[in-house]
């Protein structure tokens, strides 16, 4: 059976404001789906929502066919997600923080030396994170999406505080991923060009 | 239903990876583990100077005071639990991860008991000989203590987890822990003060026990749950 995400009907109010109402989508392996919309349209929201962390008021999210509340833990296991906060402890080194990301989450086969060259942190792996620019955090961040073996990628403005080459490189990964049958949901501001098959959804 | 990927890593290998994470952050910040410790030395070395030294009312004192201390320097240090963990994000990962979020809270409550609660039991004797305790009362102290800590631990990451996302939210925890652990106190020190006066008190050990391995049981699930509905 082929990995597919979809929702339907999903209305999402936080506070008073009704962030997003009767929204649907389907996204099948090779797609992306980009979400567009001004600062607190509820790109992060919903990318929380799909992630499991926020309860909407209705709909319903499936994936391969069934409702994400109900394997909650196969799910997550699928996906790997970068938000605007990366996740990583500015106390330990770049290796200590993906080692103990190796023991949550499958890993692909990839080696951490390729890839921490690849993203460009290869020089950095000694010192604290602290210690990092945010570019480079983030960059730590994107090897994390690379080593892990998941099909659906959310990531969340992944083009934040990073540099030209940083920003070619996520696009790059992007269709790396989608080539070889992933999927990514991407929430965005500015336009993205990505070779492939491109959902849109306005916030 | 697709089968669950063969790659993915065990709970176990994820318990002993979160808790050794914990125990290298609190290495290279010893801050954290220092303050609740240097707290309770300061209460248990300060009390009997403002009390005097009288012998008798040292020893009638000790246990209570002890484990008031004991108490206060877990219920400061509790705060921190889950904070760094909200502020960089890390909390979040840990909510999306493959892993049970029970586990995973209770990786942190191991690790958190061997940064606060075991140097306050180890210390524990050199403060109680300030207040001419005999040796074996120490024991029974340190007993108490070790099994009090455990309960303290467990329970106050509940606290902890409901509290994470509000600022300043000490005071906050302190009155939400305090109805649980109030057997703890008073089963630690008056099986303390039963010891001292060399009457039975296995019964109050027994009792501390049981009321751990409930902790144990139950803490992890419901830390789970507050940290699922404070992160919303």
């Amino acid at each position: 059976m082929t990995e597919k995400l979809s929702a339907t009907n999903l209305t999402l109010i936080r506070g008073e404001r009704c962030l997003f109402q009767g929204l649907d989508f389907a996204l099948n392996p090779g797609e992306l789906l980009l979400l567009k919309g001004q600062n607190g349209s509820g790109k992060t929201s919903l990318l929380r929502a799909i992630a499991g962390m926020l309860s909407l008021e209705s709909g319903e999210i499936f994936w391969n066919e069934a409702p994400v509340l109900q394997q909650r833990q196969e799910f997550h296991g699928a996906l790997v997600w970068l938000a605007h906060k990366t996740g990583l402890k500015g106390d330990l080194t770049l290796v200590e923080n993906l080692r103990f990301e190796a023991s949550l989450r499958p890993q692909s086969d990839n080696d951490l030396a390729v890839v921490c060259e690849r993203v460009g942190i290869s020089r950095l792996k000694r010192l604290p994170l602290r210690s990092l620019s945010a570019g480079q955090q983030r960059r730590v961040a994107l090897a994390r999406l690379v080593l892990a073996d998941v099909p659906l990628w959310l990531l969340d403005e992944p083009f934040t505080s990073l540099d030209r080459d940083g920003r070619h490189l996520v696009t790059q990964l992007v269709e790396e991923h989608l080539t070889s049958g992933g999927m990514c949901v991407m929430a965005a501001h500015q336009d993205v060009e990505i070779n492939a098959t491109v959902h849109r959804v306005s916030l | 239903m697709k089968p669950t990927n063969p790659k993915q890593p065990s709970i176990f290998a994820s318990l002993i990876a979160i808790t050794r994470r914990d125990l290298l952050l609190a290495l290279r910040r010893p801050g954290d583990i220092l303050n609740p410790l240097f707290f309770f030395a300061m209460v248990c070395t300060l009390f009997p100077l403002a009390v005097g030294p009288g012998a008798e009312q040292l020893t009638l004192s000790g246990p209570g005071v002890l484990w008031v201390a004991a108490l206060l320097a877990t219920l400061l240090s509790l705060n921190s639990l889950f904070m760094s963990d909200h502020e960089d994000g890390s909390l979040d990962q840990l909510l999306v991860s493959p892993q049970p979020l029970p586990i995973l809270a209770l990786g942190k409550m191991i690790a958190h008991w061997l940064i606060t609660g075991l140097p306050l039991v180890l210390i524990s004797p050199l403060l109680a000989m300030t207040y001419r305790m005999p040796v074996d009362v120490i024991g029974v102290l340190m007993l108490t203590l070790l099994l009090g800590t455990v309960c303290l631990s467990l329970l106050g990451s509940i606290g902890a987890a409901l509290t994470v996302g509000l600022h300043r939210g000490t005071a906050l925890l302190s009155l939400l822990i305090l109805p649980l652990a109030m057997p703890v106190l008073l089963l630690g020190a008056s099986t303390v003060s039963l010891a001292a006066d060399s009457e039975l008190y296995a019964t109050g050990i027994w009792a501390l026990g049981a009321y751990a391995v409930l902790a144990l049981s139950l803490a992890p699930y419901a830390t789970a749950a507050a940290l699922r509905i404070s992160n919303e």
